[in-house]
């Protein structure tokens, strides 16, 4: 089957590189598939899973801040922060949507309010991707 | 000339510094190790962006994004990146200086000019001279993550779309080797030196190039902020281990010197001594 090389790069160093037979995610404009040889995109991404099918199985990814750059070859996900199934921190994420819900609570301004929204999609994002794998 | 205790007191608490610089030395030497990784790391994430910034805006000539646009230039903000802790030879002095002197000669009046701070020195460096700080950031970690530095990134870029300056100098140490470390001063905003790279992909815009930019600029602006800290670390380290080991090896030249000293010092006593019994039998004869 054909592939196409996936490769996860964030501030703090590359996550994830590897082929891939598709990948599917969440970019702002609606749900994407890309299969290999799609035409050369950009396209930034919500703050969600990233699916990728692999000889059957299917890896997941928890990315935030994102954006896909698609090659016919290569493509690229530039994200602020991403991590594999095994490298979510299950008490860091749980602790942060407790403070987000906490914050959104007793919320004081809109600037506030917003940067909790986030973190708290964040969190929850972090939570579903790491479950999906038990 | 000094007594024989004298000296001898000397040579011990030198030998104690010494010891401690000597350890400082050999801690600046790890965490710089770390750093260097740790803006290695960064490279690949920091091209790549670059490269669809360059891309985008390449292929978009029409697009004209509020961060891309110079306007004229009523406040300008300067973004400074000094350690939390002083040891590291000229490290912070020569990037506060350079600072100091640019904002004197191009501003007249203190509303012209806002500081950013990274960095316990600078803070206190500009607060003590009365200089408005707009914002700052202390005790961040040896090796900073993203995150650590996500907030004041953010707030730094928001504030120029906001229009409370109307460009941003970023000043840091840019890392070239473990012995030279340059202050470099760098335009970070309005982004105006995006080189459009060679090889150009015509991209498909998912909805469109406005709204990425709209998305892609600002992280490209933080991006930045964050590859100048990393630079910065890796030079402090650089710096203080530098700092440390010449206070290492000045600290074993002043132990030489007392030593050869006290040997004198020593000799000269006993001479002395021995001139004085064979005196006093002289006397006796």
């Amino acid at each position: 089957m054909k592939t196409v090389k996936v490769s996860v790069v964030t501030p703090d160093g590359p996550v994830y590189d590897s082929e891939v037979e598709m990948i599917s995610t969440k970019a702002q404009s609606g749900e994407l598939g890309i299969l290999p040889g799609h035409i050369p995109m950009v396209a930034p991404l919500k703050i969600g899973a990233v699916r990728l099918k692999k000889g059957g199985q299917t890896e997941y990814l928890a990315v935030s801040g994102g954006f896909l750059e698609v090659r016919p070859d290569v493509v690229t996900i530039l994200a602020q922060s991403a991590e594999t199934t095994e490298d979510i921190d299950m008490a860091r994420a749980q602790a942060a949507k407790a403070r987000a819900e906490q914050r959104l609570q007793n919320k004081q301004d809109n600037i506030d309010a917003k940067r909790a929204e986030l973190a708290l999609q964040r969190a929850i994002n972090r939570i579903t991707v790491a479950e999906r794998k038990f | 000339m000094a007594s024989l205790r004298d000296i001898k007191s000397r040579i011990t608490s030198t030998k104690k510094s010494s010891q401690i610089t000597k350890a400082m030395q050999m801690v600046s030497a790890s965490k710089w190790n770390r750093a260097e990784g740790n803006a290695k790391r960064f490279v690949p994430y920091m091209d790549k962006i670059q490269e669809v910034v360059a891309s985008i805006a390449a292929a978009s000539t029409s697009v004209k994004h509020p961060m891309l646009v110079s306007r004229p230039v009523k406040k300008t903000g300067y973004l400074v990146i000094t350690s939390d802790r002083g040891l590291a030879g000229a490290y912070n002095s020569s990037i506060l200086r350079h600072v100091f002197q640019t904002i004197k000669n191009r501003h007249k009046s203190p509303d012209e000019y806002a500081i950013i701070a990274i960095g316990r020195v600078g803070r206190d460096f500009f607060v003590n001279r009365k200089i408005n700080v707009e914002l700052e950031v202390v005790g961040l970690p040896d090796q900073p993550s993203f995150t650590d530095i996500n907030d004041l990134a953010r707030s730094a870029v928001g504030l120029f779309q906001q229009g409370a300056y109307d460009e941003l100098y970023m000043y840091y140490n840019h890392y070239v080797s473990a012995i030279q470390q340059d202050v470099t001063e760098k335009k970070l905003l309005p982004l105006t030196d995006i080189q459009p790279s060679g090889k150009m992909a015509s991209y498909e815009f998912e909805p469109s190039s406005e709204e990425i930019l709209e998305v892609l600029l600002p992280q490209y602006a933080e991006s930045l902020i964050y590859g100048a800290l990393l630079d910065g670390k890796a030079s402090e380290h650089a710096a203080r281990m530098t700092a440390m080991k010449n206070a290492t090896d000045n600290a074993a030249e002043l132990i030489n010197n007392l030593s050869l000293q006290y040997n004198r010092a020593r000799q000269a006593a006993i001479t002395q001594e021995i001139t004085e019994i064979v005196g006093g039998a002289a006397a006796l004869e």
